[in-house]
């Protein structure tokens, strides 16, 4: 592969426009239309039914409207003989008896008893811990990769990385919640498998951009910084394309449970990869980085790459 | 030598590989859909019955592929889960309730293998179908049962000390005790000293009030007391329930999470859990004569009660003290070497204890054990469910001499009689009561399902990466396949190793993997392309590649992994499930991908003159 030589670096303030926009329509979306929370966080349940013959959805909405689940809503799930029915947290009624009585509910009127695939029900309590726990996730993976580029590099490339990693993370969520898509623990768990990938990509353009600081006395900063991200674009755009492979694969055949996990894990690899070549590197730029900044950090640098 | 690898590394290498392989043999060899059958009683299946169970099985006509009996359980593998349910539900009917029947998935694992402690990686519930229960425990309810028993005891003690009262009133967390006059305020002291130390003592300004309150540090022992109990009953009624590999954990304070794999009949599973039985002690009606009573003349005064082992046997209808007036039972030997049980009594149980025994020494006395339990049953057709009260005469000992709080329990028929005895007794009821706050049920067909859809993404996208690589980096893609497809088998070893739970996001974090371990790879080629591009030979750009991709690729990973320790730390469930995968992911294709790669480059081009690289 030829080394480019594309203008990533001068042409900043046409990728910062670019992503300053993207985070604002995230922004108006989360805060606007939100995020369609799944069971796991507002609490209530969700039952996974199959038939031999694709199922009359009309037929069950009714039945269970007037068996008192009017709350009940009632769509097919991957195939049309798959059929998922939510319901809200219901005050009084067991929580642990509303399954089996929607169940009950739903065979009386259809010739072919369903045949029970999943149940999830989830008190509101464990709801909002589990949304607890989340946002604590998010919060200490930020703070703990914060502290670690800090140690490694500097604080502005930790700043920057931290910056184009919660990009990432905003503009995702904000794709999210615009195509209303159904955000639960799993797609949590991939939001923040997504920080480590965007991270791993934006380190391995830092690292460069730090050993050519060494390397290259007499250029600019920002000349070397564009030397870095082209010299590393291969690299880049060849993991990213093993990883969307594999995630094309997971999201056409993985089954629906995992769709939504694939969805967020291909647009954060597409999100990560074109913030670590635009958003990381101006950012520490911005941040006012210099070679002078990493000058006590060289030796640490390389008694590392000494390491067999 | 730039390019050589000493034969140690070489060795150690091929050391990991080999036991990598080894410890993932076992999950190819994948699982039987079983059925396992165990006795609940003292004595265990004999060969006998087994040879009768193995000859019934035949006869229905399932498929049965292996029948295994050792050490007094049943294994009966079958070819699919239609005939294994089939014979569970024939087993369950015909073996009655002394035995449990359990649906299991058994591992295929040759003997050879299992002998070095290889085993299969453990399905998590989504995979294999089951029932995830946490419940919470009524921590409120805890003491507040702890402030009734409290109230009991002490206006029994205050009329047994002839201690003059107006009233003991529950307020607030209080006791409060209000005397006829201040002057037995000091009597009272002394009866607080000497049976109440646990209480903490206000004094209000009213002179003829006392007010008491459970301890904080009481508090708090109570609630631990209250989740440890309960997890102990839960135990025994899972057992009940038949379940092979349940899992009964505490999660926090005050939750119990209760996994039941291969269980199907979730309403079952929810009665069961919340089920009350209790125990009364009564004693044994020795005037009237049992047979009589069984014809149907029962004497008024008695009751009818059966043995476990079916006899018949008359008691008192008076009962002496309840199960949850027992407040710790153990089981033991007394001074003869013959298996007892212990048990305390609280103040109540105690005192009617001590007035029954006074004037009972040398009759017998019954332990009777009382469960209310809902049977499903089969009636024109129609499945009809029954609400039943089973008692049981669980045990009957003569009362060798007067006794209250604290008295021991012979003529047990073993050591194992008595640790099961003292097991009931401490678990017969629920400490607190617990509430279903989380279910996830997933059918066997979603579990086969999902490890079905698992497994042919991780195919194609394995095969789609193996493919480009191969395409893009020519010999040295290939030798990077070599490499992904050894970390593939040590993830899976080490998987296997640690029996960490396998679940749907598990299999993607392994997915998730694939793509994203060739990156230290795609690194260091990178690296190398460069350095020959700088005009290197390239023996030294393959040295330098590795060298100065190095600390790129350990940096990058290490960001990775603190993500993957969050994730790990407060995810639950399947999402902890994914943080394993992608951690021993992480680590293990750090191992494969720089010194794995290297050793094979090495071979290929390591100590002769290179003109080109096929890369």
């Amino acid at each position: 592969m030829k080394i480019t030589n594309i203008n990533f670096i001068g042409n900043r303030n046409i990728a910062i426009l670019f992503s300053g926009i993207l985070m604002v329509l995230s922004i108006i979306s989360l805060s606007t239309r939100g995020l369609q929370m799944g069971i796991d966080f507002t609490g209530g349940t969700l039952i996974e039914v199959g038939y031999q013959k694709a199922a009359d959805l009309t037929v069950l909405r009714n039945t269970l409207d007037t068996e008192g689940f009017n709350d009940a809503t009632v769509q097919n799930f991957g195939t049309a003989k798959d059929v998922l029915i939510r319901l809200k947290p219901h005050e009084g009624v067991s929580s642990a008896d509303l399954s089996t009585k929607v169940l009950e509910a739903i065979n009386k009127n259809t010739a072919e008893p369903a045949s029970v695939r999943r149940v999830e029900f989830v008190g509101p309590q464990v709801g909002d811990d589990l949304a607890e726990d989340g946002f604590l996730a998010l919060l200490y993976s930020t703070i703990g990769i914060l502290i670690y580029i800090a140690w490694r590099f500097e604080w502005k490339f930790s700043t920057g990385a931290v910056i184009a990693t919660l990009h990432d993370v905003v503009v995702t969520l904000g794709l999210f919640s615009a195509l209303g898509l159904e955000f639960d623990l799993t797609v949590l768990a991939a939001v923040l498998a997504l920080i480590g990938y965007s991270l791993n990509d934006t380190i391995v353009v830092y690292d460069r951009i730090r050993e050519n600081f060494r390397l290259f006395r007499n250029m600019s900063t920002e000349e070397i910084m564009n030397i870095s991200v082209n010299v590393t674009l291969s690299r880049t755009i060849m993991t990213s394309l093993t990883v969307i492979l594999v995630l094309v694969s997971l999201f056409f055949l993985g089954g629906e449970t995992i769709h939504n996990f694939s969805i967020v894990l291909l647009f954060g690899v597409f999100f990560g990869t074109y913030s670590s070549i635009f958003i990381a590197s101006p950012m520490a730029l911005i941040l006012g980085i210099s070679p002078e900044d990493l000058m006590i950090p060289i030796k640490e640098g390389a008694d590392i790459d000494h390491r067999p | 030598m730039q390019n050589h690898f000493p034969l140690w590394k070489n060795l150690i290498i091929l050391f990991v590989f080999g036991i990598g392989i080894i410890y993932s043999l076992p999950t190819l060899y994948g699982e039987d859909p079983s059925v396992q059958v165990s006795s609940t009683q003292t004595e265990a299946i004999n060969q006998g019955q087994a040879g009768k169970i193995e000859a019934d099985l035949k006869a229905m006509g399932v498929s049965l592929k292996a029948f295994e009996f050792k050490d007094g359980h049943i294994l009966a593998r079958f070819n699919n889960t239609d005939d294994q349910l089939k014979s569970a539900d024939f087993l369950r009917d015909s073996m009655g309730s002394n035995y449990t029947v359990a649906l299991n998935l058994a591992p295929t694992t040759p003997q050879w293998l299992r002998a070095l402690h290889a085993n299969a990686m453990y399905l998590g519930l989504d995979l294999r179908g089951g029932v995830h229960f946490l419940l919470e425990v009524d921590m409120d309810a805890a003491v507040k049962q702890a402030e009734d028993r409290y109230n009991d005891d002490l206006r029994l003690a205050l009329r047994s000390e002839k201690l003059r009262y107006q009233s003991v009133a529950k307020d607030n967390g209080f006791l409060k005790v209000t005397l006829n006059s201040a002057d037995d305020k000091a009597s009272l002291f002394t009866l607080l000293n000497k049976d109440f130390r646990t209480l903490e003592v206000t004094e209000p300004d009213d002179k003829t009030q006392v007010w008491l309150k459970i301890s904080a540090k009481e508090e708090r022992e109570l609630k631990k007391t209250a989740v440890a109990q309960n997890m102990t009953t839960l135990r025994n009624r899972v057992n009940e329930l038949g379940v092979a590999e349940p899992v009964i954990q505490q999660q926090g304070d005050n939750r119990i999470v209760v996994q039941l794999p291969g269980v199907q009949d979730t309403t079952r599973a929810k009665e069961i859990l919340g089920t009350t039985a209790t125990l009364e002690y009564r004693l044994v009606d020795v005037e009237h004569d049992v047979q009589q009573a069984v014809a149907g003349h029962v004497p008024v005064g008695s009751r009818l009660y059966y043995e476990r082992k079916g006899a018949p046997i008359l008691l008192d209808r008076r009962v002496i003290v309840t199960g949850d007036q027992i407040v710790d039972a153990s089981s033991g030997v007394d001074q003869d070497g013959r298996p007892s049980v212990n048990i305390s009594l609280n103040g109540v149980g105690a005192a009617k204890m001590a007035k029954t025994t006074q004037v009972s020494v040398g009759k017998p006395m019954a332990v009777v054990f009382i469960e209310y339990k809902v049977d499903t049953k089969l009636a024109d057709g129609q499945k009809v469910r029954h609400k039943l009260k089973v008692e049981k005469v669980i045990n009957v000992a003569t009362i060798q001499g007067v006794f209250s709080k604290r008295f021991q329990t012979t003529g047990l028929d073993s050591p194992q009689e008595a640790r099961n005895l003292s097991l009931l007794l401490r678990a017969g009821a629920l400490a607190a009561p617990v509430d279903i706050v989380e279910e996830r049920t997933v059918g066997p067909s979603l579990g086969q399902d999902n490890i079905d859809k698992g497994m042919l993404s991780f195919v194609v996208g394995f095969a789609l990466v193996v493919l480009f690589m191969a395409v893009y980096y020519r010999l040295f893609g290939m030798i990077a396949n070599f490499a992904l497809a050894f970390n593939v088998v040590i993830v899976v070893a080490i998987l296997s190793m640690l029996q960490a739970t396998l679940t749907l996001p598990g299999i993607a974090g392994i997915i998730l993997t694939v793509g994203m371990s060739v990156d230290a790879n795609v690194l260091i080629f990178e690296r190398i392309k460069e350095e020959l591009k700088n005009g290197n030979t390239p023996q030294s750009a393959i040295f330098a590649g590795y060298d100065k991709a190095f600390g790129t690729i350990f940096d990058s990973h290490f960001t990775n992994l603190i993500v993957a320790v969050v994730l790990f730390a407060y995810g639950t469930g399947s999402i902890k499930g994914f943080a394993v995968t992608l951690i021993i992911g992480i680590l293990s294709s750090m191992f494969t991908a720089i010194t794995g790669t290297r050793m094979v480059i090495n071979w290929v081009y390591g100590n002769r003159r290179v003109e080109k690289l096929s890369i």
